[in-house]
């Protein structure tokens, strides 16, 4: 919006911003300072139909590759949360065919013993720490792929609570594990299977079934607009 | 002085401030801050809309241009389905694949079409929570008392005594997926209080709740193989001489054709329009929020309710500058974070009601006490090292205006 803040007290005009030179898919652009990599896509003018997601480093759809100015490791990161720097590199991902295994998570008999029948690779993990490298949001995943196999569901799932599935840990396993997908797996049998049923969930529930609150929808839906507006004041 | 030396003024200020009980805006305060401050009482940003079911209604100029844009079908086009299903779901968000995983499981046949990937959606970002009633001191009628004093009375009840009595087993539903919801010490799920509720009844997966419950609900989707359409845009509905939608059209993103589907129900569960950047704000909108469904069923006959109103999320980040327009989950503020302006000073109840916030926010920059960015945007602090003082400073400036 682009109305005057001349009323700011006491604070300096707005500065410049400096450009700085990116490498995109091996073309050099200038872009502006500070950006993030996937506003630079746009402001050098490329069609980003699927390395653009919810921009907010939650969905995974941006996965790139990076390096710094005469760095030679290549890095891993999500374009939406990652600001471009002088004489960078980047590349976005490609999707990348990994198998998903699938299964119907109620009706599992031992979940612990079904990861090696859904996903017979996690094992065979080498422990080269590829994966763990590559991951942008800094989860352990090796050492995650390992509890999984020792059965140890409850650490994965809390280890990979902020796995956004961008999938990185895959291309780069040599043992054509899927990390993200076990750990998928793992979570949910978690969640379903080895977490205690809430019994307070239960009771409302069935309280609504049972129509424990049918005498005070009555009376609220029967008031008119005044009524109920004075009866919603008094809740604190 | 620059926004490092403003920067001290929110730590030098911070244990005066924590003394400090601000109480929430009495009705008529609140409708007077809403007049003068809140964007949706902006009038120069709203116009009637010509033509179709809302004429002469207002609406933001974004929204009214959009709906009265032409369609990109042209005469002669070929309907001829290429697929046929008894159920079409366009969106892949939480709606999107809640509805298809219900409707797979009543035993129709599915599609999910989404013009991104599957589970692209605002349903990932949401990091504060879901407001359900679970606590035992807490009720569905008190949600749905809340839930009318948040949305000024305006609520369809019918609609909304719906949402607040399935709530509950809706979570039953994705614990039984998997859904990872925190717990309290004795197993029942671990309820937090948000802005605008007089109960705790926030559901939340660590800070991850969408994310979490996204990633399940994506993954059933797949274990189920409903049939998905990715990277297709839904750009016009169909409807038969009476009306009635009999499928929709979708324009492939990868090749740019059309993909025809016909079916015996459509829903529409589209998400909203943040992307369109009304009034300029930024957004922390997922990037396919540009309000497809609105147009697609106005060229239909349906009419929208509601175009008047828009909700503005009180907390975005302004600053540093590769954050712009992320958001700041409510949770920082029920956690107790405050709201500054320059000189130090909270100037809201940071649980007070979003419009509120959000207009408080406002007047705040408007008024000469927000503080300028490097890029010339104009925000307030949040207060985030007074929640957590080891973790150092990281003040952000957050912010609804340019």
């Amino acid at each position: 919006m682009a109305q005057e803040d001349s009323n700011v007290i006491d604070q300096p005009e707005v500065i410049r911003h400096k450009m700085v030179t990116v490498e995109i898919a091996g073309k050099k652009y200038d872009v502006p300072e500070g950006i993030t990599i996937i506003k630079a896509l746009w402001y050098s003018g490329q069609e980003v139909v699927r390395g653009a997601g919810c921009l907010g480093g939650f969905c995974g759809a941006c996965a790139a590759y990076y390096r710094t100015k005469d760095d030679p490791k290549v890095r891993t990161c999500l374009a939406c949360q990652m600001a471009v720097q002088d004489g960078m590199s980047i590349t976005m991902m490609p999707p990348f065919p990994a198998r998903k295994a699938t299964y119907d998570i109620q009706a599992l008999k031992d979940p612990k013993q079904d990861l090696f029948n859904l996903y017979p690779e996690a094992p065979l993990c080498r422990n080269c720490n590829a994966c763990t490298e590559a991951c942008p949001q800094k989860i352990d995943v090796r050492e995650g792929v390992w509890k999984a196999v020792f059965g140890d569901f409850k650490s994965v799932s809390e280890m990979f609570m902020d796995c956004v599935m961008c999938g990185m840990c895959t291309p780069v396993c040599i043992a054509d594990i899927a990390p993200n997908l076990v750990a998928l797996y793992v979570s949910r049998a978690q969640g379903a299977h080895f977490t205690e049923k809430p019994v307070g969930l239960d009771t409302r529930i069935k309280e609504i079934q049972d129509g424990r609150f049918n005498d005070e929808w009555t009376k609220l839906l029967k008031m008119n607009e005044k009524e109920l507006a004075d009866h919603c004041a008094t809740v604190k | 002085m620059d926004i490092h030396a403003l920067q001290q003024i929110v730590h030098q200020t911070r244990d005066a401030r924590r003394k400090q009980t601000l109480p929430k805006l009495s009705p008529a305060d609140r409708d007077q801050l809403i007049h003068k401050y809140h964007p949706d009482f902006r009038a120069s940003a709203f116009r009637p809309i010509r033509f179709g079911p809302n004429v002469g209604d207002k609406t933001a100029i974004e929204l009214a241009t959009l709906l009265e844009g032409d369609s990109s079908i042209v005469d002669g086009f070929d309907l001829t389905p290429h697929y046929t299903t008894d159920v079409l779901v366009v969106g892949g968000g939480g709606a999107g694949c809640a509805a298809a995983l219900h409707a797979h499981g009543a035993g129709a046949k599915v599609m999910l079409a989404t013009k991104l990937r599957l589970g692209d959606s605002n349903s990932v970002m949401a990091q504060g929570g879901m407001q359900i009633s679970v606590a035992p001191e807490d009720s569905p009628v008190t949600h749905f008392v809340d839930t009318l004093k948040g949305g000024h009375m305006q609520n369809d009840h019918q609609l909304l005594k719906v949402m607040v009595e399935e709530g509950p087993s809706i979570a039953k539903w994705l614990l039984s997926l998997g859904v990872l919801f925190d717990r309290d010490g004795d197993g029942n799920l671990h309820v937090k209080k948000g802005g605008g509720s007089s109960k705790p009844r926030l559901l939340t997966c660590s800070d991850y709740t969408g994310l979490e419950i996204m990633r399940v609900l994506k993954d059933e989707v797949l274990n189920q193989k409903i049939q998905l359409l990715e990277f297709c845009a839904a750009v016009e509905l169909t409807s038969d001489e009476k009306g009635n939608c009999t499928g929709a059209i979708f324009k492939d993103l990868d090749n740019q054709r059309h993909v025809v589907v016909a079916a015996k129900s459509v829903i529409l569960a589209t998400g909203g329009i943040g992307r369109l950047h009304i009034q300029g704000f930024p957004t922390s909108n997922h990037y396919g929020a540009t309000g497809d469904g609105l147009c697609l069923s106005y060229r239909l006959g349906a009419k929208l309710m509601h175009v008047d109103t828009f909700q503005y999320h009180p907390s975005g980040a302004v600053y540093p500058e590769q954050l712009i327009g992320a958001l700041v989950t409510e949770g920082i503020r029920s956690e107790g974070g405050h709201l500054v302006n320059a000189k130090g000073e909270r100037f809201v109840n940071e649980l007070d009601t979003r419009d509120v916030v959000s207009a408080s926010i406002i007047r705040e920059c408007e008024e000469g006490r927000g503080i300028r960015t490097m890029s010339g945007r104009i925000g307030v602090w949040l207060d985030t090292p007074l929640l957590d003082a080891a973790s150092g400073p990281c003040n952000r400036s957050c912010c609804l205006r340019l």
